[in-house]
């Protein structure tokens, strides 16, 4: 086994990295691999609330880092899913705690062991985010259907090609289909027709991912919510398979009706 | 100046299609207009440029810039007086 790394980052705060994490982690877990996802946040650290382990954190990152416990006792299992891990972030501590050839180490520990890392990047574009993606083998960036989080996309895009860690791949977060039909939200394809990258996911705006949230339970394990469908769909796309976009139709009385909840568009 | 017909959701596309061209090329529109006049002016210096058709603009190509220049020439003195 040699786990792929996948960063999650935005450049924009607050567009959603923790929550794909949380449901991309969670989503290629029950898809049968062995996955561990990173809290990046060091100091904001918020992966272990969404995922629902808050509770049983003992050790973290900078433990780690610091050789204060051993790599093993600062995994949090998942009891939901077979192979789920978290490794949490400090939160008394700052990005500086950890540098980027501290996350390549970790990372390389933990590759013979998994199929997936998957990690948290905190916003902006500073240490954290150099972190982040030193280890990168795949980059996401997220990004919602506003003019400021596209906008700082495209200078994290810009920046994880920089790095040679490119082409990175989008996400687009919180699409509201209803907007977009009146013209009031840019669309996927305005959206990648700017940022000129390939996507490989479009996340419905979805009252459920809060909900999700509120318990710790990942908005993936869901099977009737429409949020939870898309980034099935992400990973389903991030093991190869080519499954085509959802139509993101306004109401979600269409479920079950595959003719219609499906366009048909190419990967 | 008034787009009041557009629908909000294009003119967020158009402003982004221009900021991201500054942005991506670190110049901003104040610099752009004098690299375009210092270009013409440079050019005078060895054909005569017809001022009416000039063009020059910043393209996207996927994620790259590409700066295209159309400047029409005007003929030379001594063809024209024909
Ligand atoms: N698809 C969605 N539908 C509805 N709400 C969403 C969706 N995605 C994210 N949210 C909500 O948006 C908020 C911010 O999400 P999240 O914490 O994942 O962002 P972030 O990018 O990690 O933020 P930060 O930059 O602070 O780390 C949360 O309240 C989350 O529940
Ligand atoms: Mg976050």
């Amino acid at each position: 086994m040699a786990a792929k790394v996948i960063t999650v980052t935005s450049g924009k705060g607050g567009v959603g990295k923790t929550t794909n994490v949380a449901n991309i982690a969670a989503g290629l877990a029950l898809g049968g691999s062995k996955v561990v996802c990173i809290d990046g946040d060091i100091g904001l650290r918020n992966l272990d609330v969404v995922l629902g382990l808050e509770n049983r954190i003992v050790y973290d990152l900078v433990d780690v880092i610091e050789g204060r416990c051993r790599l093993r006792q600062a995994m949090i299992k998942d009891k939901r899913i077979a192979d789920l891990y978290l490794i949490p972030a400090a939160q008394t501590r700052d990005k500086t705690a950890v540098s980027p050839s501290d996350m390549v180490r970790l990372c390389d520990q933990l590759r013979l062991e998994f199929d997936w890392i998957v990690i948290d990047c905190p916003a902006g574009i500073e240490r954290g985010f150099r972190n982040a993606l030193a280890p990168a083998d795949m980059v996401l960036v997220v990004t919602n259907p506003e003019i400021s989080a596209v906008r700082d996309a495209d200078r994290i895009i810009g920046l994880v090609e920089a790095e040679e860690k490119g082409p990175a791949l989008l996400i687009l977060n919180r699409v509201n289909m209803e907007m977009v039909k009146r013209g009031d939200m840019l669309t996927p394809d305005d959206v990648v027709d700017l940022l000129a990258i390939e996507l490989i996911g479009i996340i419905p705006e979805d009252e459920q991912v809060l909900v999700g949230s509120n318990q710790g339970v990942p908005v993936v394990f869901d099977q009737k919510s429409r949020a939870g469908q898309a980034f099935r769909n992400v990973c389903a796309r991030l093991n190869g398979e080519n499954v085509p976009f959802m139509e993101l139709e306004a109401r979600p009385a269409l479920f079950g009706r595959l003719g219609k909840l499906f366009r048909g568009a190419a990967n | 100046m008034f787009r009041r017909k557009q629908k909000s959701a294009s003119s967020a596309k158009d402003r982004l299609q221009f900021v991201l061209i500054h942005d991506r090329t670190n110049l901003t529109p104040e610099q752009m207009n004098r690299l375009k006049d210092e270009l013409l002016a440079v050019l005078a210096k060895y054909v005569s440029i017809d001022g009416q058709g000039v063009n020059i603009s910043v393209e996207q190509d996927g994620r790259e810039q590409r700066l295209l220049a159309d400047i029409p020439l005007k003929p030379a003195e001594t063809l024209r007086r024909r």
